[in-house]
C-alpha cells in the first residue's frame, strides 16, 4: 500500500490558479505582448475574393518602400507549400488560385507595423474572379464545380444501426439550420518568430497544440523538426480557434528571410478571417416513435460546410453522425453527415466539434415528438435516455456511467425564477424597449453528450516529464509538458494532481514547449484526463523511484520522508501515456469502437421573449452535468459557465454572415458576443459518477454544456412563442416574421 | 497628420478656417474607428478637448444650452432632470467607458442614422449651435441632417453647443437591438410631449438615410390628444400612431436588421412609447389638480 | 501558500528557453513611419511621468503598449467594443483605443501595472484572485480597471446595478458571475 498525506491544493479542492496574480497584475506575458530587440513586424496581403484565379503578382512597389525588410510570395515558401490539421490542402501562399476571402496571398516585413501596412497596399495582385461555390448540398452532391482534385466532399460519413427502413405510429420531421459561429477569442492571433543562427527558428506563440504547429511548419520550411521549436506564450482564449495554423509559417518564412525576430499580430477584422469558425449545419430529421413516444428510428441528414479548406472537418462529421442522435436509446439510426468543400471561410474546431449542430436538431425532434405524443418534453427524454450499458449508433457499449435521467431531473426541478420588474430584468434591458408589455415567459430543456478526447483510432497520448528534487530543504516537483494552457486551468490541474500524488507543496510547471514530446491538443476536452493521466503515471514512476531508494513501500510518503530520502539527487521521469485504444468507424456501416469516453449535461433555461418586437432576455440557464471527478470544483463551474454563455450565444446572437462568400460582420460591433447583462446566473449541479476506464474517474468536462444549453434556450423561446423556429441563431426577424 | 490643439473656440475656428479638412475630435468614440482601421487619413485632426467653453453648459428657466463636448456621463448626471429623453437616450450610448468621453456633438457631427441622440434631438426641438470664424448659425435639428453620414455644417463650421427647451412634459426614448448591452440601434423612436403647445414631437433613429421626426404621425397627435382633460387613449390610437410612425420609416437590409423588421418594431416602439408618454402626463396632471 | 514560480512573465518567456535566444530587453519602439513626423510628448502613466516620440494618430493603447512596455492593457477590438483597454484617465475609466496619446498629455493615466502597491496587490485584484473572475485572463486588466472606476462611481449598489455598469468590458470565457461577485467583495473593502 502506497499512500501519500494530503497536501493543500490537491485534487478535489479549490486550488488558486498559478497565473492568477500574473494575470491579474497585467504581467502575464500573451504573445501579443512579446518584444524582441531588433525585432521587425509582419502582416499579410489577403484575397479580396473568395474564388479567383491569380493571374500576377507583381511585389516591385512594395519592396521600394524604406523600411520594408522582406516581401514574400508562395515562390519564397522553403518547403512544401501545402499544410492542414488532418489533410494537407491549405496553402501557405495562395500559388494560382484562392479559394476564400482572407486567404493568405503574401507577406511583408518592416521595421514598423504602418511601414508593412503600407508597403502591403503596394503589392499588385491581378485576379480572374470566379463565381464562388456556396451551396453546401450541391457541393456534397456533385452539383457544383469541384475546389480540389478530389471533389468537394471531405468525408462522408455513413451510421447504420439496428434494422433499416422501420415505419413507426408517430412521424415527426423537421429541417434545422446552424449559422456560422466564431470562437471570438480576445486575443486576437499573435506570434514571435526568431531566427538563430544554424538556420534554425523558435516560435513564441498562442496555440492550441505545439506539436502539431511544428510538425505542419516543418514541413512548410522545408526543416527537419528539430530546427523548429515552439514555445507556448500567453493564449488570450483558444475555443478551438487556435487548432489550424494562422500565421505560425508566416512568422517563420519571414524571420529566416530578414534574419531578424519578426512579430505578428492580427486585429480583430484580420482574427475573423485568420482562423476557422464553426462548421454552418443544414439538417433533416426524421423520428419515428411509438404512440407512448419511444423511438422507434432516426433518420438524418446533416450536411456541414467545411468551407475552403479541411481543417478538422473530417473529425468533425464524424462527430455529428455518430453522436447525431444524442444521449437516446434509438434502435434503428440511419444518418449520412457530409462535410464539403465551398468557397465559405475555412471551418474546423469550435468548442462542441460536432456535436453542437447535430444537438440543435436532435434536440428540438424532440421537443416536436414531445408535443406530437402530447408529453413534457423532460418526460419524452426520460423514456429514451441512455443509460450505462446502451449501445450508441455506431454499435459502440458505453461502458461507464450515463446518468442522463438524473441529469434532466436535476434541472427539472429546480424551483422557477420569479418575475423581475427592473428594466433591466426586460427583454431590451435599458434600451426602454417594453415595460412589460409583450413579454412571455419560456421554458425549455436541452441535453448533450459528446466524446472526450481524440476518436476514430487517433493515437490519442501525451508526455509528461516530472522531476523531484530538494531546494533549500523544501521538496519541489516541476512538471513539464507540452500541453497547453488556454485559460481552463489545465496548469491549475497539473499542480493539484502532482500534490496529491506526491505529497509536495511545491509544484512548478515549467514553460510548455517542444523540448518535450507530444501532448496532444488542447481540445476535445481531453487535457485533465490525457494529460493529467500522464501525469499520474509520471508521479507515480517517481514515487516508485524513491521507494526503491527507501527499500520498502508500506509508509506513507510524507515532505519530510522526500527530503531525508532524496537528499541532493533528483528523480526525473518521463512519461507517455495513452488512453485505451479507439477504432475507426467502418466506412459503410459507421460501425465501431469509435469514442473512449461519453460526457453528458443537461440545461433548462427560462427566458423572457418581447413576442412583438422578438427580443430574448434569457433569465436563467440550470445546468447538471456528469464531470465523473471534479478535480477543482471551481474550475469546473467556471467551464460550465463559459460553455453556457458560447451557446447562450449560438443561440440568440452569435453568426457571421456571408453573401456569396463574403464576410458582412467581421467586428465586435457586429458580431455580437454575450455580455454580462445577456448571460443570466446560473445554478449549477455537478455530479461524480466516475468512469472506472479514467483516471480518478473523471470526465472532460469543457464542451457538453456549449451543447445543451442552445437548444434548451431556442426551446425555451418556442414555448414562449408558439413558433417553430428551426434556425439559430434566433433573430427578432424569425420570432416577428420580418426577414 | 497634423494634430492641432487649439485652448479656445476662437483659436479653433481659426484653425478651423485655415484647415476645413481638419477633422474635429473630442471624445474620439467615432473618429477613431475610423483612424485604427484606416478608413479615413485625415491631413489634420483638430483636437475639441481643451476647448473649456466646450465641455460647459448653462440653463435659464426654460432652455438649457450644453457644448458640443459634453461628454454623455456629465449629460445624464448634471442634466438628466431637465432633458430626460436625452438622458434616456444617452444611457443606451456603448459603455460605461464610452459614455465617459462620447458627446451630442459627436454624434451630430458623424451624422450616422444610427446615432443614438439623433431622435431625441429632433423630437425635443432642438437647435444646433454652429461657429465659424465667419459668426454663427443656429441650425434646428429638423434641417441638420442632410443624408448618410451628412450634415448642414460648413467645412469652416464647428458644432459648439445644443440648445433644447426643458422638458415641459413626458419623454420617451426606446431602441432595439439585439443585445441588452453594447449594441448599436437596429432602429429608435423618441417622443416628446409639449403640453404648453399642445402638440408632441416624435422621431425615428436607423429607419431612413437620416434621423427624421415623424410629422404625419406628430399631426395625429395632435388631432387626437385632449391635453385639458387628458384621457386613456384607445389602442387603436397608439396602434395608428405605431402605423403612421412606420410609414415614415425608409428602412434598408443590412447585417443587423431587415428593413422589414425595422418598420414592424417601429411601430410597435411608437405604440409603446406613446403609451407610456401619454400615461405620464395623466399622472401629472391628476397629482396636480 | 506556496511561492509559485512565474514562468509567464514578459521577459522571462523568452529567457527560459532554448539557449540561443538573446537576451531580451523592454526598448522603445524605432520612430514611427509616419507621413507627417513625430511629436514629443509627456505622458504621466501610473505617477511616472515619461517623455515619448509619437505620431499624432498613435492611440493611448499603442503608446502605452508599444513605446512604454505597459502591456497589461489589452487590445481586443480596435473599436471600443470589447472594453479589454480600459484605463483610468484622471480617475475616470475610458477605452484607450479610442484616444490619441496626444490629447491625453497632461492626464494622470492609470493602468492595471499601476494598482498594487509593490507585492500588495489592490482590493479589487484580490477579490478577481479569489473569485476566480477570469480564464484566459486577456480580457481581465480590463474588467479590473473597470470595475475600479464602478466602485469608485458607487454603482454597486445591487447585482443588477453592477452587471449595468460592468456591461462594458466583454468576458469570452463569461466569468461573469465570478466578475460580478469580486466586484461586490471588492466594493465592501473599498472606502469611497
Amino acid at each position: 500500500m502506497t499512500t501519500t498525506v494530503a497536501t493543500q491544493g490537491g485534487i478535489g479542492t479549490n486550488a488558486q490558479r498559478p497565473d492568477g496574480a500574473l494575470k491579474a497584475r497585467g504581467e502575464f506575458a500573451y504573445s501579443s505582448d512579446l518584444w524582441h530587440e531588433d525585432m521587425v513586424w509582419g502582416v499579410t496581403l489577403r484575397s479580396p475574393h473568395p474564388y479567383a484565379r491569380i493571374t500576377s503578382i507583381d511585389i516591385t512597389e512594395a519592396l521600394r518602400v524604406p523600411g520594408v525588410q522582406a516581401v514574400l510570395t508562395h515562390e519564397d515558401v522553403p518547403g512544401t507549400n501545402i499544410y492542414g490539421l488532418e489533410h494537407p490542402d491549405q496553402p501557405v501562399l495562395a500559388e494560382d488560385v484562392v479559394r476564400y476571402q482572407g486567404e493568405p496571398v503574401a507577406l511583408v516585413a518592416a521595421d514598423h507595423p504602418e511601414t508593412a501596412r503600407r508597403a502591403m497596399k503596394r503589392i499588385e495582385v491581378a485576379y480572374e474572379v470566379l463565381p464562388p461555390v456556396v451551396n453546401t448540398e450541391d457541393a456534397a452532391h456533385g452539383r457544383a464545380e469541384p475546389l480540389h482534385p478530389n471533389g468537394n466532399v471531405v468525408r462522408h460519413v455513413k451510421v447504420r444501426h439496428g434494422p433499416q427502413d422501420v415505419r413507426a405510429d408517430v412521424v415527426v420531421t423537421g429541417e434545422y439550420e446552424v449559422g456560422m459561429q466564431d470562437q471570438a477569442f480576445l486575443g486576437p492571433e499573435s506570434g514571435l518568430a526568431v531566427p538563430a543562427d544554424d538556420g534554425s527558428v523558435d516560435l513564441y506563440i498562442a496555440t492550441q497544440w505545439l506539436h502539431a504547429d511544428q510538425r505542419q511548419i516543418a514541413v512548410a520550411l522545408g526543416l527537419p523538426p528539430e530546427k523548429v521549436r515552439l514555445t507556448l506564450s500567453g493564449v488570450g482564449g483558444a475555443f478551438g480557434g487556435r487548432e489550424d495554423l494562422s500565421m505560425q509559417v508566416h512568422a517563420c518564412m519571414l524571420a529566416l528571410r530578414t534574419g531578424k525576430p519578426v512579430k505578428m499580430v492580427y486585429n480583430r477584422e484580420e482574427s475573423f478571417y485568420g482562423h476557422v469558425h464553426r462548421h454552418p449545419a443544414r439538417m433533416y430529421y426524421e423520428h419515428g416513435a411509438t404512440r407512448n413516444g419511444k423511438i422507434v428510428y432516426v433518420k438524418a441528414r446533416i450536411y456541414l460546410d467545411g468551407g475552403a479548406y479541411a481543417s478538422s472537418t473530417g473529425a468533425v462529421v464524424a462527430n455529428a453522425a455518430t453522436l447525431g442522435v444524442g444521449p437516446y436509446d434509438v434502435p434503428s439510426v440511419t444518418v449520412d453527415c457530409w462535410g464539403v468543400y465551398t468557397n465559405n471561410p475555412p471551418c474546423g474546431a469550435m468548442r462542441g466539434f460536432g456535436a453542437v449542430q447535430a444537438a440543435f436538431a436532435y434536440e428540438s425532434q424532440m421537443d416536436r415528438l414531445a408535443d406530437a405524443v402530447g408529453l413534457d418534453p423532460v418526460e419524452v427524454r426520460i423514456r429514451n435516455a441512455m443509460s450505462e450499458g446502451a449501445v450508441m449508433p455506431t454499435g459502440q457499449v458505453v461502458d461507464s456511467p450515463a446518468p442522463v435521467v438524473e441529469l434532466l431531473t436535476l434541472v427539472r426541478d429546480k424551483p422557477l425564477p420569479a418575475k423581475g420588474n427592473d428594466l433591466t430584468d426586460m427583454p431590451g434591458g435599458v434600451s426602454n424597449t417594453t415595460h412589460g408589455e409583450g413579454v412571455v415567459r419560456g421554458v425549455g430543456y436541452g441535453v448533450s453528450i459528446k466524446n472526450v478526447g481524440f476518436s476514430d483510432s487517433f493515437d490519442d497520448y501525451s508526455t509528461v516529464r516530472v522531476r523531484l528534487s530538494v531546494i533549500g530543504g523544501q521538496a519541489v516537483a516541476s512538471v513539464h509538458t507540452a500541453a497547453v494552457e488556454v485559460g481552463q486551468g489545465l496548469v491549475t490541474v497539473l499542480q493539484q494532481i502532482t500534490r496529491t500524488e506526491l505529497g509536495v507543496d511545491v509544484v512548478t510547471i515549467e514553460p510548455m514547449d517542444t523540448s518535450i514530446g507530444d501532448a496532444g491538443s488542447t481540445s476535445a476536452s481531453r487535457q485533465t484526463y490525457v494529460t493529467g493521466g500522464a501525469l499520474r503515471a509520471a508521479c507515480a514512476a517517481v514515487r516508485a523511484a524513491l521507494f526503491e531508494r527507501i527499500g520498502h513501500t508500506d509508509l506513507p510518503l510524507d515532505h519530510d520522508k522526500i527530503v531525508e530520502v532524496l537528499g541532493t539527487d533528483v528523480i526525473d521521469e518521463v512519461v507517455e501515456w495513452r488512453h485505451r485504444p479507439t477504432y475507426r468507424l467502418d466506412p459503410e456501416t459507421g460501425q465501431g469502437n469509435a469514442h473512449v469516453q461519453y460526457a453528458f449535461a443537461a440545461h433548462r433555461a427560462v427566458v423572457d421573449v418581447d413576442v412583438e418586437l422578438g427580443l430574448v432576455k434569457v433569465v436563467e440557464l440550470v445546468c447538471a452535468q456528469d464531470v465523473g471527478k471534479a478535480i477543482n470544483p471551481e474550475a469546473v463551474l467556471g467551464q460550465i459557465q463559459g460553455g453556457t454563455a458560447q451557446g447562450l450565444g449560438l443561440a440568440v446572437m452569435e453568426e457571421i454572415q456571408l453573401a456569396d462568400g463574403k464576410i458582412r460582420n467581421p467586428s465586435f460591433t457586429d458580431y455580437l458576443i454575450p455580455t454580462v447583462l445577456d448571460m443570466p446566473p446560473m445554478v449549477i449541479d455537478v455530479l461524480e459518477r466516475p468512469d472506472p476506464h479514467a483516471p480518478y474517474g473523471l470526465r472532460g468536462v469543457g464542451e457538453p454544456p456549449t451543447i445543451s444549453s442552445t437548444p434548451a434556450i431556442v426551446a425555451a423561446i418556442r414555448a414562449a412563442t408558439g413558433m417553430a423556429l428551426t434556425r439559430v441563431p434566433v433573430r427578432p426577424e424569425h420570432i416577428t416574421e420580418t426577414s | 497628420m497634423e494634430f492641432l490643439r487649439p485652448v479656445s473656440l476662437g483659436e479653433a475656428l481659426e484653425m478651423k478656417a485655415a484647415r476645413p479638412e481638419a477633422v474635429p475630435i473630442a471624445g474620439g468614440t467615432d473618429v477613431m474607428v475610423e483612424l485604427n482601421f484606416d478608413h479615413r487619413r485625415p491631413a489634420a485632426l483638430l483636437d475639441l478637448t481643451r476647448v473649456a467653453e466646450l465641455a460647459e453648459w448653462s440653463r435659464d428657466d426654460s432652455v438649457v444650452t450644453f457644448g458640443a463636448a459634453l461628454p454623455y456621463t456629465r449629460l445624464i448626471n448634471e442634466l438628466g432632470t431637465d432633458l430626460p429623453g436625452l438622458a434616456i437616450a444617452s444611457r443606451t450610448v456603448g459603455s460605461p467607458q464610452i459614455r465617459n468621453r462620447g458627446t451630442v456633438g459627436g454624434n451630430l457631427g458623424a451624422a450616422s442614422p444610427a446615432g443614438d441622440t439623433h431622435p431625441v434631438l429632433l423630437a425635443s426641438d432642438a437647435v444646433v449651435e454652429v461657429a465659424s470664424a465667419r459668426g454663427t448659425r443656429s441650425i434646428p435639428a429638423s434641417e441638420f441632417y442632410l443624408g448618410v453620414k451628412r450634415n448642414a455644417l460648413e467645412p469652416d463650421e464647428l458644432i459648439t453647443s445644443i440648445r433644447l427647451p426643458k422638458a415641459t412634459g413626458p419623454q420617451q426614448f426606446a431602441k432595439v437591438g439585439t443585445r441588452n448591452a453594447m449594441v448599436i440601434a437596429v432602429c429608435s423612436f423618441a417622443i416628446s410631449l409639449h403640453p404648453n403647445e399642445s402638440r408632441a414631437g416624435a422621431a425615428i433613429g436607423s429607419a431612413a438615410p437620416t434621423p427624421r421626426r415623424v410629422r404625419q404621425a406628430e399631426d395625429f397627435l395632435t388631432e387626437v390628444l385632449d391635453w385639458e382633460s387628458p384621457q386613456a387613449l384607445p389602442d387603436s390610437a397608439k396602434r395608428r400612431f405605431g402605423e403612421l410612425v412606420a410609414s415614415a420609416a425608409e428602412p434598408i437590409d443590412d447585417v443587423r436588421g431587415s428593413a422589414a423588421y425595422r418598420k414592424h418594431a417601429l411601430a410597435v416602439l411608437a405604440r409603446r412609447a406613446l403609451g407610456w408618454a401619454w400615461d405620464a402626463y395623466r399622472e401629472g396632471e391628476r397629482s396636480c389638480a | 501558500m506556496t511561492p509559485q514560480r512565474s514562468a509567464y512573465t514578459r521577459r522571462t518567456v523568452l529567457k527560459s528557453t532554448a539557449a540561443a535566444t538573446a537576451v531580451t530587453h523592454l526598448t522603445s519602439a524605432p520612430a514611427i513611419a509616419d507621413d507627417g513626423g513625430t511629436s514629443e510628448i509627456t505622458l504621466s502613466v501610473n505617477g511616472q511621468r515619461h517623455r515619448v516620440a509619437v505620431e499624432p494618430r498613435v492611440t493611448l493603447l499603442d503608446a502605452l503598449r508599444e513605446r512604454l512596455g505597459l502591456t497589461g492593457t489589452k487590445k481586443g477590438c480596435d473599436r471600443g467594443e470589447c472594453g479589454a483597454c480600459t484605463v483610468l484617465v484622471d480617475g475616470e475609466r475610458i477605452k484607450s483605443c479610442l484616444t490619441l496619446a496626444v490629447m491625453r498629455q497632461g492626464a494622470e493615466i492609470t493602468t492595471v501595472e499601476g494598482l498594487a502597491r509593490g507585492e500588495e496587490l489592490h482590493p479589487v485584484q484580490e477579490a478577481f484572485i479569489r473569485r476566480d473572475a477570469f480564464q484566459c485572463g486577456a480580457c481581465t486588466p480590463g474588467q479590473i480597471m473597470s470595475a475600479v472606476a464602478c466602485i469608485n462611481e458607487g454603482h454597486t449598489g445591487s447585482e443588477a446595478e453592477i452587471r449595468e455598469w460592468m456591461s462594458g468590458n466583454l468576458c469570452r470565457c463569461a466569468a461573469y458571475q465570478n466578475i460580478v461577485a469580486a466586484v461586490a467583495d471588492a466594493a465592501k473593502e473599498t472606502p469611497r
